[in-house]
């Protein structure tokens, strides 16, 4: 059986970056293949050529052994290729059906009740139940990612490659989403999976090619493979099998770790009597996840957030959202996205007002302070939007020290000499890969991120407020990010981190509560929960229902 | 063939963009010229070249220049913030205005008194016409291109109507006012030129805003707010506030260009003693990339090439708006090609196999 759709020779350059370096990669038929790679290795160069969004530099695409012409996506509709992207495509105020309709071909006859039997069918097919009259905008994520693909499916798709599908979707909803590749693999179609999440690969994946600086490092059956080691291929030692057998493996672990996996060596142990010292103490023994008991009721909080309330247009965007984080503690904020925690990360870094209750860190009231004073007050910020966090054309330097300015002044003037050895200092200490005068924008997400971090922690903030801090960022990135917050943590501060990875916040935190709706929906000790009781928690369940096993 | 965006930008791409806005310029107007009947070579060097040849000539650039710096340093201030102040022309007028109140009235004041009153009087005048639409942007939002510019004519109709009326000349019924009183002539250079004190003014605001933007927080938090206002508010800069500010500053210095042209050269209020200045400072800005050393070099250049094309008209007859043609040619070819250098055009060839993973010798 020849393969189903074949890149041979993919090269695509973007100025001195080799995005693709000579790619080849196959699909077979009834295949799920798992395209895996650290951020900016090469993954969404290669999809986008291969669904015709660009066009490679040189190298032939083949589907059925035939080679074909890619101007646009068109062209790979019509060999038969589709892709859901994490951002839909569908049109909030029309009906499932008509959304549908306007995928096809646009001209000729409406006829809307064979379009609906094809909806029937084609969910029938990937075995879901869709309303043909719902309206997308009342449906949730996904649900909506379920009309992606059978809308993909529209167009007699064969080669269906889904692009970090499970990034916005709750536990049970991955599970109705597997189910479907596995029914669409049993016809023979080939299904190209993209994710950071490993666990998920190893269940669904057929087989795992690994991209790493544009090429790839690893194509190998997914048979066998635990997390641990797709980790350490990744970030980059050959052969990973002879390195999991040897003295590295602790470093897979590790890498495993970081990504929110059980590793074998990151004991329980330290639940026990750690208490109060640990603050003090244990800065070198915190790798793993497991952290502090977050035992002591009596500590004080440093990051109060009381019965905030941010009206919106109907509904309560943030509805008396209540929530301590003590010194020492990192609690993280889970929930389907869109239920409020941007807005909650929004009022608490004082971009937004709340409309109604108070914000204190370390006791003082930083409700009604602007940005300066909130810092100045103890809080740090890491947001979601790295790139507008940041003064794009400015330089590292410049950014590394927006917030600070008034510290580097000689009368009205900047010190320079005091920025640079600032700057010199935050580099070295941050591991930040870039020369002081580099624009920003040159830097990669995990660089941009360490920027971040630096500016963040170098002021020692009581607070924290992070929110999908390793959104985007590869492997190593992730773990740097990681044992900075641990770090922070250990010196005494209090990390809210705000997640849509739940292997994250099961990972890193001590305490974890779930949003809903604007309102806080649970609060869950992360060493007594689980995946599928905080998944419940996102549907909206009330917390009894999740009862513990 | 495809037009592609560019990944990155090399160095040297900004500066040969100019130059070649340069060459197509000179490419560009070499027809009409010749149509005018004269030789484009002959034109280039009368407009550039010949106003640098003599003292007198030097003398007359820089005076052309002066009220370029004022007006091209407003809009620099505003546009670097991000507020887009297309009313230097109207808040110009309104500095001449107010400049020309103490010069009518009080024309009894010795010069120590009566420029530094004239200026500030220009100066405030430049800020308060600048000020409603400052506070508008601030307070609801509206678009301060759209009141900015409409409050263009409407201090020219101000103009047209002070002087025929309360300030038509009392001596030849003219619509230009009287001649201020005798404190109020901004002292020339040199004996004989007529380059007067205000370049100079100029000059050393050209050298405070170039310190202020390079050397101190105030300046890189105007940046910041100027190229990217949520990445800068994120940082605690108040970007709402950096703007009105700049604005107001940016109706000053408009204001106190045109109070230093009236006095050191009018010495008078006229209808025409704005000669498009304020527009033309959006050149200046723009062109010098809302730098305050871009500012000072355009304006010589422009004002050099304005020299120039009095001078053509005489020796070559071409029409002196042929001067004109010429430097809007360089403000559309700069702003064209500064804009084209952001994208690369790519002949399509077939897809080709370059290296085969077998030569690659890796699996």
């Amino acid at each position: 059986m020849g393969p189903l759709a074949e890149l041979r020779g993919i090269t695509k350059t973007f100025g001195a970056v080799v995005a693709n370096d000579s790619i080849d990669l196959r699909v077979l038929p009834g295949e799920v293949l798992a395209l895996l790679g650290e951020n900016g290795a090469g993954k969404s160069t290669l999809t986008r050529i291969l669904y015709g969004l660009s066009q490679a530099d040189s190298g032939s695409i083949l589907v059925d052994g035939s080679e074909i012409r890619m101007h646009g996506p068109a062209d790979a509709m019509a060999a038969g290729i589709g892709m859901v992207t994490q951002e839909f495509s569908l049109v909030d105020t029309m009906t499932v059906t008509e959304n549908l309709m306007l995928a096809g071909s646009g001209l000729g006859r409406v006829n809307r009740s064979a379009a609906k039997a094809k909806v029937l069918e084609a969910a029938a097919r990937i075995g879901v139940a869709i309303e043909p009259d719902a309206v997308v905008g009342t449906l949730s994520v996904g649900e909506r990612q379920r009309v992606e693909i059978v809308k993909a499916l529209f167009h007699d798709c064969r080669l269906l490659i889904l692009d970090e599908p499970t990034a916005v979707l709750v536990p049970q909803d991955v599970a109705v989403l597997f189910e479907s590749i596995r029914r669409l693999t049993a016809d023979g179609m080939g299904v190209i999976f993209i994710s950071h999440k490993l666990h998920e690969v190893v269940e669904i994946a057929d087989r795992v090619s690994i991209l790493r600086r544009g090429r790839i490092v690893a194509d190998v059956p997914a048979e066998g493979l635990v997390p641990a080691q797709i980790a350490a291929m990744m970030v980059g030692s050959a052969d990973p099998v002879a390195e999991a057998a040897s003295g590295d493996v602790v470093e897979a672990e590790a890498l495993a770790t970081a990504v929110g996996l059980e590793a074998p060596g990151a004991g329980v142990a330290a639940g026990a009597g750690v208490g109060a010292g640990a603050v003090a103490g244990a800065g070198a023994g915190a790798a793993a996840g497991a952290g502090l008991p977050a035992g002591e009721l009596s500590r004080s909080g440093v990051l109060d957030i009381d019965r905030i309330t941010l009206a919106g247009t109907g509904k309560p965007l943030l509805d008396e959202v209540s929530l301590t984080v003590r010194a020492g503690e990192i609690v993280g904020v889970a929930g389907v996205s869109g239920n409020g925690q941007t807005e909650l990360v929004s009022v608490l870094c004082g971009m937004t007002p709340a409309s109604s209750g108070a914000v204190r860190v370390d006791g003082a009231d930083i409700t009604r302070l602007d940005v300066t004073e909130r810092l100045r007050a103890g809080l740090g910020r890491l947001t979601e939007d790295r790139r507008g966090s940041v003064v794009l054309n400015l330089s590292v330097e410049q950014n590394l020290v927006l917030e600070d300015l008034d510290r580097f002044r000689t009368g009205p003037f900047t010190n320079r000499r005091r920025i640079k050895e600032h700057v010199a200092g935050l580099m070295e200490r941050f591991d930040i890969r870039a020369k002081p005068g580099d624009p920003i924008r040159s830097l990669s997400g995990g660089n941009m991120q360490k920027v971040l971090l630096a500016r963040a922690i170098s002021r020692e903030p009581k607070a924290l407020v992070a929110s999908q801090p390793t959104r985007g960022l590869d492997v190593g990135a992730c773990e740097y990010v990681y044992s900075q917050l641990r770090a922070l943590r250990e010196r005494g501060a209090g990390v809210l981190v705000i997640s849509e990875d739940l292997d994250e916040l099961l990972g890193l935190c001590d305490r974890i509560v779930v949003m809903v709706s604007g309102r806080i929906a649970g609060d869950v000790r992360a060493a007594e929960t689980s995946r599928e009781e905080l998944g419940l928690l996102m549907t909206g369940m009330t917390a009894g229902a999740g009862a513990h096993s | 063939m495809k037009i592609l965006l560019r990944a990155g930008e090399s160095r040297w791409l900004a500066p040969a963009a100019v130059l070649g806005a340069v060459v197509l310029t000179l490419l560009l107007t070499a027809g009409p010229i010749r149509l005018a009947g004269a030789n484009p070579v002959a034109a280039y060097q009368r407009y550039t070249i010949n106003p640098l040849t003599t003292p007198g000539g030097i003398g007359d650039v820089l005076l052309a220049a002066t009220p370029l710096l004022f007006t091209g340093l407003a809009v620099a201030v505003a546009f670097r913030v991000g507020y887009f102040n297309i009313g230097a022309e109207g808040q110009f007028l309104a500095g001449a205005i107010a400049a020309t109140i103490p010069g009518l009235y009080l024309p009894g004041l010795p010069a120590a008194l009566a420029l530094p009153l004239a200026a500030a009087s220009g100066a405030l005048g430049g800020l308060l016409w600048g000020f409603l639409p400052a506070f508008l942007k601030r307070r609801a939002h509206i678009d301060e291109v759209v009141t900015t510019l409409l409050l263009n004519p409407v201090a020219l109709l101000l103009v047209q109507g002070l002087l025929n009326g309360p300030w038509r000349n009392s001596e030849t019924g003219f619509p230009d006012s009287d001649r201020y009183g005798a404190g109020y002539t901004l002292p020339t250079l040199a004996e004989g030129s007529r380059v007067h004190w205000g370049f100079v003014i100029g000059l050393a605001l050209v050298v405070v805003v170039f310190v202020v933007m390079s050397f101190t927080p105030l300046g890189l938090r105007l940046r910041a707010a100027g190229q990217s206002p949520g990445a800068a508010r994120f940082s605690g800069i108040r970007v709402t506030t950096l703007q009105f500010r700049s604005a107001l500053v940016s109706g000053a210095l408009a204001g106190l260009g045109g109070a230093v042209q009236v006095l050191g050269v009018q010495h008078q209020l006229t209808a025409s003693i704005s000669n498009g200045y304020g527009y033309t400072g959006v050149v200046v800005a723009t062109l010098g990339a809302l730098t305050a050393g871009g500012v000072l070099l355009v304006s010589l250049l422009l004002g050099d090439i304005a020299v120039g094309a009095q001078n053509a008209s005489i020796a070559l007859q071409l029409p002196t708006q042929m001067g004109a043609i010429v430097s809007s040619t360089l403000l559309l070819a700069v702003v064209a090609l500064l804009a084209a250098r952001r994208y690369r055009v790519v002949l399509r060839r077939p897809f080709v196999r370059r290296r085969s993973t077998a030569e690659r010798g890796d699996s």
